[in-house]
């Protein structure tokens, strides 16, 4: 199965960056160490969600807007995909992420094949 | 499930969960085996009656239900891609009834789990477990959880897509997984047991039957056995927990009306339970219930144990249950000073027990005015109407 894991940094990045200098290297080499695990396909880095320009369509009128869709707080902080055999295999990998422990959330959303 | 004779139902709800479980295994699809599995139970509904019940009904069913789905897989290739097997085997064209289920291995546990998995939601959980595991029919289903049929096929429509979509795995978790994992099924039975505890009697049996058929599954795990004696211990005063449709306390209770050989089952259960070295909460709470099942109940160790469970559970509910015991083992005040402390820490405050619990302590103390006020605000928070009028008798007892 093949599944997207998508990162809310939540008030991660904050909780992360008032940490002490090595805690930030760990968070960065656990990172790391998603990207390698076998099955991860990692994401291309984000820009901050503060950066996001919205688009609709309305009457043929093409209306953008600055920031992202939903709240900043909420808004999509990074992904990547994972082949596993099982949810249980995503929510493994989705248990490695930072984020997930310093106040964000990952969200698994399984990818549909064929 | 098919409507049948009750002799043939009872035979239907032992072998729903078993075969249903094993077709899964086999096809790796869960419409399709319940498809299968469904039509097996109706083509037995409609021979058994006439031809006779065969030797081995489990076998029979297992067997007639992998021959129907076998069939429509043949006929329909692209349901064919929706299992596991990469090739169809032959039906079986042996005389069915001479099968023996133990040719099919038993794989209920792996069908628990993954109607239990933490990536579905607590009511489907419930939904899935009592439909697949339990073999009642989802009307049943909602009838006992009181919502409009549709509302809890649509629940089984989207956990079962959901089981498909997101690869909800159909085994038993590896066990590094596995305390969290059992965890969830046990707060699933316990939570059927528990709506069914409230007055729907039909669904305490249900847990109670899934209780045992987990206990039977997982013979070593002390929790499961311990979850099995707790229900059993609780159940065994249904009938003594009501006179007239009125509450009746523990305390007041007509003892003669409790189930005697369930107590006695229920101990010899949670007894299994010790010696496995249980020291979960799930044990200490079936200790606590065989220890009110003894006359006259052990207060001092009642407190200890609920001590006990409050360190396991962090809940402040559980302290409050402390604090009735302590009250009975020590006095009213010392019980009070823990259900004041309860309520000055707000943990409860929306909690109808807390301020009942209050209530009644102030009342043994003569705190007349103050009890009264403390009941009103637990009448203000009830909704059960049996327990309303228990409180609404207590008010006008207090009142001058």
């Amino acid at each position: 199965m093949k599944y997207m894991l998508l990162i809310n940094q939540g008030t991660a990045l904050e909780v992360q960056a008032a940490l002490p200098p090595d805690e930030q290297a760990t968070v960065w080499r656990d990172y790391q160490a998603v990207n390698e695990t076998p099955g991860v396909t990692p994401g291309q880095r984000m820009a901050s969600p503060d950066s996001a320009t919205t688009v609709r369509v309305e009457d043929g009128r093409t209306l953008t807007t600055d920031g992202p869709f939903v709240e900043t707080k909420e808004a999509l902080g990074g992904y990547l995909f994972v082949e596993a055999d099982d949810i249980d295999g995503a929510i493994a990998v989705a248990a490695l992420i930072p984020a997930a422990r310093y106040g964000g959330a990952v969200e698994i959303r399984p990818l549909v094949e064929g | 499930m098919p409507d049948g004779a009750p002799a043939l139902e009872q035979v239907f709800r032992d072998d729903w969960g078993r075969v249903l479980a094993a077709l899964i295994g086999f096809l790796g699809d869960v419409d399709l085996a319940e498809e299968a599995t469904q039509e097996a139970f109706a083509v037995a509904a409609a021979r058994w009656p006439v031809d006779g019940v065969p030797a081995n009904p489990g076998g029979w069913l297992m067997a007639t239900a992998r021959n129907r789905a076998i069939d429509r897989i043949r006929r329909n290739r692209t349901l064919a891609e929706k299992t596991r097997l990469l090739e169809v085997p032959e039906a079986t064209e042996d005389p069915v009834d001479t099968l023996d289920d133990t040719a099919f291995p038993d794989e209920r546990l792996q069908l628990v789990f993954m109607c239990c998995h933490p990536a579905l939601s607590t009511e489907a959980q419930v939904a899935l477990t009592l439909r697949s595991l339990g073999g009642l029919s989802t009307d049943d289903i909602a009838r006992a959880f009181l919502v409009p049929e549709a509302t809890m096929a649509q629940r089984l429509v989207r956990a079962k897509r959901k089981i498909r979509q997101a690869g909800i795995p159909f085994r038993v978790p590896p066990d590094h997984l596995l305390p969290d994992r059992l965890g969830a099924v046990l707060a699933v039975v316990y939570l059927v047991f528990n709506e069914g505890y409230g007055g729907r009697g039909d669904l305490a049996a249900e847990a109670i039957l899934l209780g045992r058929a987990l206990a039977e599954l997982m013979p070593d795990e002390p929790e499961v056995q311990a979850l099995l004696a707790l229900m059993l211990l609780h159940d065994a005063r249904r009938d003594a927990r009501f006179r007239d449709g009125e509450l009746v306390l523990l305390a007041d209770q007509d003892r003669t009306l409790w189930d005697a050989a369930q107590i006695v089952e229920g101990r010899t259960v949670l007894d299994r339970a010790l010696a496995l070295h249980g020291r979960g909460p799930y044990v200490v709470q079936a200790a606590i219930a065989a220890l009110h099942a003894d006359q006259p109940s052990d207060w001092p160790q009642i407190a200890l144990l609920y001590g006990e469970l409050g360190r396991l559970t962090d809940s402040p509910v559980v302290e409050l249950n402390r604090a009735v015991a302590v009250a009975e083992a020590e006095d009213p005040p010392a019980g009070l000073a823990i259900v004041d402390a309860l309520a000055a820490s707000g943990d409860l405050g929306g909690y109808r027990y807390l301020h009942s619990t209050r209530g009644e302590l102030l009342r043994r103390l003569g705190r007349t005015s103050e009890a009264r006020a403390a009941f009103e605000r637990a009448l203000a928070l009830a909704h059960d109407d049996a327990e309303r009028r228990f409180l609404t008798r207590r008010i006008a007892e207090l009142t001058p």
